[in-house]
């Protein structure tokens, strides 16, 4: 697929629960490669706006649209569930903020890193170890650790387990939900310097949601600032972190801690 | 010079600050200002201290929106406004066309000196043992000691990162470069050095706007300077 | 050793043929019926409360109970042997309860219900193997939630099946699931063979013999008609393969059927016999002998009851 062609294509995504307006009204296109931050606080409606976006959560209103390998953009909820689970095992990856969600803890590294390739019908023991080996190696994980089970991992090692797992199918659009959130800060940049290389390596696009504007500055090409379920404001990183425009993004940069 | 020579083309822009924060305080910083760069040109911003210098370099790399107006680059064949264009149009136009030299460096945590370095080169494809020896060359060139090129510059004194900048912003070559007090906290024979590398981006075609506060600097590169107290939009900072 | 005589089910015990009332066999009956229209797929069944605990056989006893006639001979094995507690009780049971015949041999037998084991002796065409299972569901240890395991099901999602493989040659550097050991029938369904030794699992592939799974406490019906493929999942570079002796059966000198270790004394001393009892008593009647033949602990203590069918009534 040329890079000209956009592989999301979000329109109106509108979702409540009950009388709560998690996200409103939200429009985007996202290009391969490209790396969208989606900033804001607690509450703002990121992670329900992302679960939709991911298939994971369907919107009372609105399309996202996806465009698949057949060069197809396709609204990934008129497409049935199988084919949607596919994508989200194969063309897409998840990383949740709490790894538990997105690792089995009791498989070892070496299997979490092997099942999509398992998933897609890989049945050489040599050749997904191999790969398995390989993308230890890539989120520095220790080799003598790939027969260990995650639940011995300390958070940072699970958190690079969970990419790494995600990143093994080569996707071409990864969900990720505060990769960092909940790391000590020196883990926390560690993990930050590894994405950023990784996402530039691989070309692969990316939905990120932080509420750390740091997080986004340095990961991000392009910014969304939510507040309320709705976009306040979007545009290139910089220009939204640099020259805010809106009343919210404003309050939002002006109360980072200068270190 | 013919028009088709015109590398950067700022024609009526306007720039005010509103200060939600602040009692929504309205700052304007210039009105209907226009520029023209030529490749091989070097354009000094001059002006007293708040004239708005910093803001329309900012502007220029499309890191300050624009109110009103119009910054156009020439892009692979054809004049982008960064003030309209999509971040990616924006993204793909500071990847190839457009550099900048700030004063301070923006340091990432873990990546080496060498890869800062690199990593313009990289973006524009260029292979990993190229960009690496090209960029080896550039610190060579700006007395980088050889000994700090796989640290990350965090530690590094002003001097060294500044040296460092400059390095990562003139390796890749890029027709038009935005240079925000370059030599600002380099000794004699640094400055000389990026003296140089500026006569050398001139006379390859590069078109140039800098922020030079020293004068020596200036009169050595600068083929015309930009006055920009006349520039100051009217009323100040009143709201 | 033979069944004992029993009343004609219905006179003195009070209770309808083979237990089950009418209405639950057909209930059964059907969906034994879609079991084998869909092979391997797990069906849900009205699971009744039978007179024994969960865990002894419930389900197998059900399906037996809903298919057996007044003609049928059935056979019980538990762990290959039919002369344990839970194959003593089920054959009386059914004697009790239908006054069917029973037998010890394969070959008589039209209904053979198992625990663990499938008989060493090849089933035919006319035989029906009933197998008790404990946990139908081979996803149930990676995929605790019951509507994603039949989504997976659904979809033929199983790559992570072999996960479970690839951690076993990761740990123990061979797949040692040893029973249990997942097979996928028809090229579509995954299935847990219930806990059988994977030496038998080879045996359910083209199998000329019906093949029915009943799980009473997890109340599914799962089964796999004559003649189906069934293929135990593996690794290209570790193919699934079956366990070996070094030795042979020590009572019947057999070197092609599942051996069972047995300590003799708190020295040490052991022997491996077949699991299969029939089969190795068969074997010894046809005048075939292993390195412990002659030890007299192990003579044959009666060969005659073997002979024939035991008529109940």
């Amino acid at each position: 697929m040329p890079d000209d062609q956009m592989l999301l294509r979000v329109e109106g995504v509108t979702k409540s629960f009950g009388a709560v307006r998690a996200c409103h009204d939200v429009t985007f296109d996202l290009w391969p490669g490209e790396v969208l931050g989606i900033v804001g606080e607690s509450g703002s409606g990121k992670t329900t706006l992302l679960n939709c976006l991911a298939g994971r959560l369907e919107p009372d209103s609105g399309t996202v649209a996806y465009r698949n390998r057949a060069d197809e953009l396709s609204d990934i909820f008129a497409m049935s569930e199988p084919e949607r689970r596919m994508l989200s095992r194969t063309d897409w990856g998840f990383v949740h903020q709490n790894p538990r969600d997105g690792l089995r803890l009791d498989i070892t590294a070496g299997g979490n890193i092997g099942e999509r390739m398992m998933m897609v019908g890989a049945r050489h023991y040599g050749n997904i170890r191999t790969e398995a080996e390989t993308w230890m190696d890539r989120v520095e994980l220790d080799l003598d650790r790939i027969d260990a089970a995650p639940r011995t991992f300390s958070g940072g090692m699970q958190q690079r387990l969970q990419i790494a797992r995600n990143l093994v199918s080569g996707p071409r659009l990864v969900f990720m939900d505060e990769p960092t959130g909940g790391l000590d800060v020196s883990v926390q940049a560690r993990l930050l310097d590894l994405l950023r290389e990784l996402v530039r390596e691989l070309r692969v696009a990316v939905v990120i949601v932080t509420h750390d504007l740091a997080v986004a500055r340095l990961l991000s090409d392009r910014l969304m600032v939510m507040r309320d379920g709705t976009v306040v404001e979007s545009g290139l990183t910089d220009q939204v972190l640099d020259d805010p425009q809106h009343e919210y993004s404003q309050l939002l940069v002006s109360s980072i801690l200068q270190v | 010079m013919t028009t088709s020579s015109i590398m950067l083309d700022v024609s009526g822009l306007s720039k005010s600050f509103v200060l939600h924060t602040q009692g929504s305080a309205r700052i304007a910083v210039f009105d209907n200002l226009s520029l023209q760069v030529h490749a091989g040109e070097c354009v000094a911003l001059d002006g007293p201290s708040g004239a708005g210098k910093s803001t329309l370099m900012r502007m220029l790399y499309a890191n300050y929106r624009t109110d009103t107006g119009a910054v156009r680059v020439h892009h692979r064949g054809t004049m982008v406004d960064l003030a309209t264009a999509p971040p990616r149009t924006v993204i793909d136009v500071r990847r190839r066309t457009l550099g900048y030299v700030s004063q301070f460096l923006r340091v990432i945590p873990r990546v080496s000196t060498l890869d800062v370095v690199a990593e313009p080169l990289r973006a524009l494809g260029t292979a990993g043992e190229e960009a690496d020896e090209r960029a080896r060359g550039m610190l060579q060139r700006l007395n980088v000691p050889e000994r700090l090129w796989d640290l990350a510059p965090a530690t590094f004194s002003g001097g060294e990162q500044q040296r460092v900048n400059v390095a990562r912003g003139f390796v890749a070559e890029l027709p038009v470069l935005l240079l925000d007090e370059p030599t600002a906290s380099l000794d004699a024979i640094n400055r000389q050095c990026v003296v140089d590398l500026i006569g050398e981006a001139k006379s390859r075609g590069a078109a140039i706007v800098g922020i030079f506060h020293d004068r020596r600097v200036r009169d050595d590169v600068a083929d015309r300077v930009f006055d920009m107290s006349e520039t100051l939009a009217a009323g100040g900072a009143a709201a | 050793m033979t069944a004992r005589k029993s009343k004609r089910a219905g006179d003195e015990t009070g209770y309808n043929f083979a237990y089950l009332d009418e209405q639950t066999k057909r209930m059964i009956r059907r969906g034994i019926l879609k079991a084998v229209a869909v092979p391997g797929y797990q069906v849900p069944f009205g699971s009744r409360e039978m007179p024994l605990p969960y865990g002894w056989g419930t389900g197998g006893i059900q399906v037996t109970a809903s298919i057996i006639g007044r003609d049928d001979v059935l056979k019980v094995i538990d762990q290959g042997s039919d002369d344990t507690t839970n194959a003593v009780s089920i054959r009386a049971f059914f004697a009790r309860t239908a006054g069917v015949n029973t037998t010890e041999e394969t070959a008589k037998a039209s209904i053979v219900q198992t625990r663990h084991r499938i008989p060493e002796r090849k089933l035919r065409a006319d035989q029906i193997l009933v197998y008790q299972v404990p946990i139908p569901e081979p996803l149930r240890f990676l995929e605790p939630r019951e509507t994603e395991c039949r989504k997976i099901h659904a979809w033929s999602e199983y790559g992570v099946m072999h996960v479970k493989l690839y951690e076993d040659i990761a740990r123990f550097g061979r797949i040692t699931t040893a029973y249990a050991y997942p097979v996928r029938v028809d090229d579509r369904y995954i299935m847990d063979p219930s806990p059988i030794p994977k030496f038998d699992n080879p045996k359910m592939d083209d199998c000329p013999a019906l093949q029915l799974f009943g799980a009473g406490r997890e109340k599914r019906l799962y089964a796999i008609p004559p003649y189906t493929k069934v293929t135990s999942l593996d690794f290209e570079d570790h193919p699934f393969d079956i366990e070996t002796w070094d030795e042979p059966c020590a009572l019947c000198g057999a070197d092609d059927s599942f051996l069972d270790e047995i300590i003799l004394d708190d020295k040490g001393s052991r022997m491996f016999v077949c699991s299969d009892s029939d089969f190795c008593s068969a074997r010894r009647a046809e005048g075939h002998t292993g390195p412990m033949a002659d030890d007299p602990r192990f003579a044959d203590p009666e060969p005659s009851p073997r002979e024939e069918v035991s008529h109940a009534g």
